[in-house]
């Protein structure tokens, strides 16, 4: 049985007069145990928007309107309010992207790890100390006890989701959600929370969600991949064949628009145009606008996911559905 | 350590401070009225009145005479009141318990008031109650302050004469000399109505500033990471949101404390409460000079000593603000 | 950029912009027009009789229609005394709103232009100012003006004593509005441009800056003549204000006051009821005027 099963998840926001609009648009996603996945997309896309349905945590006035996400066998989005904090920060962990704003400013550091062990078990504030202290140490921070007693803006930014990281992990938990985990950090110390991150959760056999715009770290972090487009899923696979054979016009784009891809000399290439946002989005595709395979059919309806990617006109270089096109 | 360099250095602001309102205070004095018209009936000569100037040192350089009166300030002597014919300061300190146990009275029922009614205000922002008390609010800051008070011993003690509405009752004298009206149960229905009044006036200001604060606390990132790691609501309210709401909080109340003590006249005024402020006016209709500036001066120390408290609060509450003179 | 067309249109789809203007409309003809449509003149001694003391509003026993809103202990008609003691409450609230904002404005830009000391300057003195209210301020200038001069000679200065004093204390909060604007301003290309063609520093601030910065001055305006008027009433019901014989609403819920044990209690009651309409009115107005002329605040469908 899968870890985790999200299927046709909408989120929606009333918009007065005009009627919801619609974040995520049936959304599809499978993981299985110690399996790490990436989700990317541009912002608006509805990366952190699903990451935040699959903890029930949409804030008001969005909520989920369809949709389950199946845990370990349980719908998380039907639980009480008190059955889901069972849940979060427990067994399915939250890295959010920028640590100065996620640590709360007035509280120390040990607090803020103090009270999630407390949250979560019956344990001394002694051991609760020690185990964050152990956890600190995992991450790499030096002088680990006397930082549990520094206050957030203390520690470099670098060291802060480092803290994030370990706060995640004081509970054991069977899935990390990291979005966007190093997009608030410097360049340089990127690379290095991002491996910190894939060490340890292959080491304790932590399944991960990486949410991030940045293709070129999730070719090295994951296995699997998710490709997001106004609120919906449009490619989606092994994240190797998506790399080396993108099929949805979209996802071509973008890995023709990374740096390592394109010739020396040569202008970078752009996708033109730019997503449109959820409140205004075309009729049918939604890639249809930027789209140079789009044809009437593209701008009639929206097509369905099949077999990984949502299109109508897929690529099919090199690939075993050649015969797609003349299929339809 | 720190604490210590603290206080050090606001006690030098202090004494310069101190040091600029008595020096206004002393000029101003020396031009207002003639102190010998006070002290000698009409029928001395001015022969004699001369030689008494002389005496008295009334005829002395500017500087010699604020020294003087520095020098007398500092042991406690601040002129002799025109119309007790005692020393100032005894005559302001003897109304020292009154106005005192007003304010605090009027401080606990406001922080027992507005407190819980900026965050029940901000968690049920769409409750009737809620609503009702934010109009309420709106109506209270429009309305002169003086007018509540009128309208309180209007309703409570002329018309329904439920509660007196003038004089502070009787009093228990406490051993070192302290009259108060906790003591006994007329005291305290005294007590009632003015200090209603004088807590009435800052509410609706401070109900609708916690009650900004604490939602712009519920929706910040750090609460919604809090709410990720599983803790309960209380916890996330109380304690991640609330700490943040007192900071501001703190901050206005640290401004507003001039304002209190003009609003401690208005209600002593409209109570006829004998404190220091019903005194202050009583010595403006008689022209009692010594007095009012003794009072002036007296209040600007009360102003700079509860500054001192509030920053020095601040700083404990807020541990991105070190004591000056702390290392980082 | 707010149109006028805009602003009417929002103004009259908005009924508690239009109820409160009406009213402020109402009370300030009333003012004006006091002389022509009070009954009796109340401050013209020969018109006083002092067997029409103390009667109560006109609908109750004992009340006389010449008096509608009842009499106050020297025979002064209550409405008299209302239409007169209004104006004198605008009179000082609208003066002192002058004086802060020429002050606060002239300082704010000055500050905000120049920069440097002379902003750290006039900033901490702003900021010491403010956290002595200007109330206890006020009481205390006023104490010690009444406590230097005559009764007779005070009484005759009062109304410019107040108008000064109070707009010598506030003058921070326009010094501050302005110059957030200015430092806003200071940035953009047209003031270079401006400085390029050699316009003295003074013509720059007053000719370009000054302009774009009067949005935010007007909405705080109203506001302040509220401030002012509640201020000016809170002192002279201490009396440190206006004087019995040349009452502002507040000196007459002053002269009120001690009869509300005895009975008389409108004497009091109609001064209070006009005043907190009065400020009221002018709060509800810039409440509004905030809303509008806030271009954060605007929604997309102007």
């Amino acid at each position: 049985m899968a870890l985790l099963d999200v299927k046709n998840l909408h989120v929606a926001f009333p918009r007065g007069k005009k009627g919801d609009v619609e974040a995520l648009r049936g959304v599809d996603l499978t993981l299985e145990k110690g399996q790490r996945l990436g989700v990317v997309g541009e912002s608006g896309a509805g990366k952190s928007m699903l990451a935040f349905a699959i903890l029930n945590l949409i804030a008001d006035p969005g909520r989920v309107t369809q949709g389950s996400v199946t845990f370990d066998g349980q719908n998380l989005l039907e639980l009480s309010e008190r059955q889901i904090r069972r849940i979060r920060g427990n067994r399915i962990s939250m890295i959010f992207q920028d640590p100065m704003v996620t640590l709360n400013p007035v509280l120390t550091i040990g607090k803020q790890m103090i009270e999630t062990l407390k949250a979560h078990r019956s344990i001394s504030t002694r051991e609760a100390r020690r185990l964050s202290v152990e956890k600190l140490n995992l991450v790499a921070i030096p002088s680990a006890a006397s930082r549990m007693d520094s206050y957030p803006h203390e520690l470099s930014g670098g060291l802060r989701q480092r803290v994030v990281i370990a706060i995640a992990l004081l509970t054991d938990p069977e899935l990390i959600i990291a979005d966007e985990p190093t997009t608030a950090l410097d360049v340089t110390i990127q690379a290095e929370i991002m491996s910190l991150i894939l060490r340890l959760c292959r080491e304790n056999e932590v399944a991960l969600i990486l949410i991030t715009h940045d293709l070129g770290v999730v070719a090295e972090v994951t296995e699997r991949l998710m490709i997001m487009y106004a609120g919906k899923c449009v490619e989606t696979g092994r994240t190797r064949d998506i790399i080396d054979a993108p099929k949805h016009p979209y996802a071509v784009g973008l890995l023709k628009a990374l740096p390592q891809n394109s010739t020396k000399g040569a202008k970078l290439y752009q996708i033109p145009g730019s997503m449109p946002p959820i409140t205004n989005l075309p009729v049918g595709c939604p890639y249809h606008p930027r789209c140079e395979r789009a044809t009437d059919k593209c701008r009639a309806a929206i097509p369905p996911l099949a077999h990984g990617v949502a299109c109508f006109h897929p690529m099919h270089e090199n690939g075993p559905y050649g015969d797609m096109e003349a299929a339809q | 350590m720190h604490i210590v360099a603290f206080l050090i250095r606001r006690a030098i602001q202090a004494v310069i401070v101190m040091f600029v309102i008595s020096l206004i205070g002393f000029s101003i004095q020396d031009n207002l009225g003639d102190p010998l018209q006070e002290m000698v009936g009409q029928s001395v000569s001015e022969a004699e009145r001369e030689i008494l100037r002389e005496d008295l040192g009334l005829n002395d350089p500017f500087l010699t005479q604020y020294g003087r009166f520095l020098g007398n300030a500092v042991q406690g002597d601040l002129g002799t009141s025109y119309f007790f014919k005692r020393p100032a300061l005894e005559v302001i300190m003897d109304k020292f318990p009154a106005t005192f146990e007003l304010v605090l009275g009027s401080v606990f029922i406001f922080l027992a008031l507005s407190i819980p009614g900026g965050i029940y205000c901000a968690i049920n922002r769409d409750k009737w109650l809620a609503k009702t008390i934010m109009t309420a609010s709106i109506v209270g800051i429009s309305v002169p302050v003086f007018l509540t008070a009128i309208l309180l011993v209007w309703l409570f003690g002329v018309e329904l004469q439920w509660l007196p509405a003038f004089g502070r009752g009787d009093t228990y004298e406490l051993p070192w000399g302290w009259e108060t009206g906790f003591l006994t149960l007329d005291g305290l229905s005294h007590l009632v109505l003015p200090c209603i009044a004088l807590s009435s006036i800052m509410l609706p200001l401070f109900i609708r500033l916690i009650r900004a604060e604490m939602m712009e606390a519920m929706g910040t990132d750090y609460v919604r990471f809090a709410r990720a790691k599983g803790l309960s609501t209380a916890r996330v309210r109380y304690v991640h949101a609330f700490r943040n709401t007192l900071l501001p909080v703190v901050t206005v109340g640290g401004l507003m404390i001039g304002t209190l003590i003009a609003y401690t006249i208005l209600t002593e005024t409209v109570f006829q409460w004998p404190g220091m402020g019903f005194l202050f006016l009583e010595a403006i209709n008689r022209v009692d000079t010594p007095l009012i500036i003794a009072y002036i001066i007296v209040v600007g120390l009360i102003f700079v000593v509860v500054n001192t408290i509030v920053d020095f609060v601040y700083t404990l509450i807020n541990p991105m603000v070190k004591l000056p003179g702390a290392k980082s | 950029m707010i149109t006028w067309r805009g602003f009417l249109k929002r103004f009259l789809s908005d009924p508690v912009a239009i109820g409160s203007a009406a009213v402020l409309l109402v009370l300030i003809l009333m003012a004006v027009f006091a002389p022509l449509i009070a009954p009796q003149n109340p401050y013209d001694l020969l018109q006083l009789d002092i067997m029409n003391s103390d009667l109560p509003p006109a609908w109750r026993n004992g009340g006389d229609d010449q008096f509608w809103l009842g009499t106050d202990t020297q025979g002064r008609g209550v409405f008299s005394t209302i239409l007169y003691g209004t104006g004198i409450s605008l009179l000082i609230g609208i003066g002192a709103v002058l004086v802060q904002g020429i002050l606060g404005i002239t300082l704010g830009l000055w500050a905000g232009y120049k920069g440097g000391w002379v902003d750290s300057f006039l900033m901490r003195l702003a900021d010491i100012q403010m956290s002595l209210s200007t109330l206890m301020i006020a009481i205390i200038a006023l104490a010690l003006f009444q406590a230097a001069f005559d009764a007779n000679i005070y009484a005759d200065y009062a109304i410019f004593m107040l108008i000064l004093i109070i707009g010598m204390a506030e003058w921070p909060k326009f010094a501050r509005t302005v110059r957030s604007s200015v430092l806003g301003e200071k940035n953009k290309e047209y003031v270079d441009a401006a400085r390029v063609i050699g316009l003295p520093a003074r013509k720059v601030m007053w000719g370009h800056i000054l302009p774009n910065a009067m949005t935010p001055v007007l909405v705080i305006s109203t506001i302040q003549v509220a401030e002012a008027i509640m201020t000016e009433a809170a002192l002279s019901f201490l009396g440190l204000g206006m004087p019995t014989d040349k009452p502002s609403l507040g000196s007459l819920i002053r002269s009120g006051f001690e009869f509300i044990f005895s009975g008389s209690w409108w004497i009091t009651l109609y001064p209070a009821i006009v005043l907190v309409t009065l400020v009221l009115a002018l709060n509800l107005l810039g409440d509004w005027l905030r809303d509008v002329l806030n271009p954060k605040l605007r929604r997309g469908d102007d």
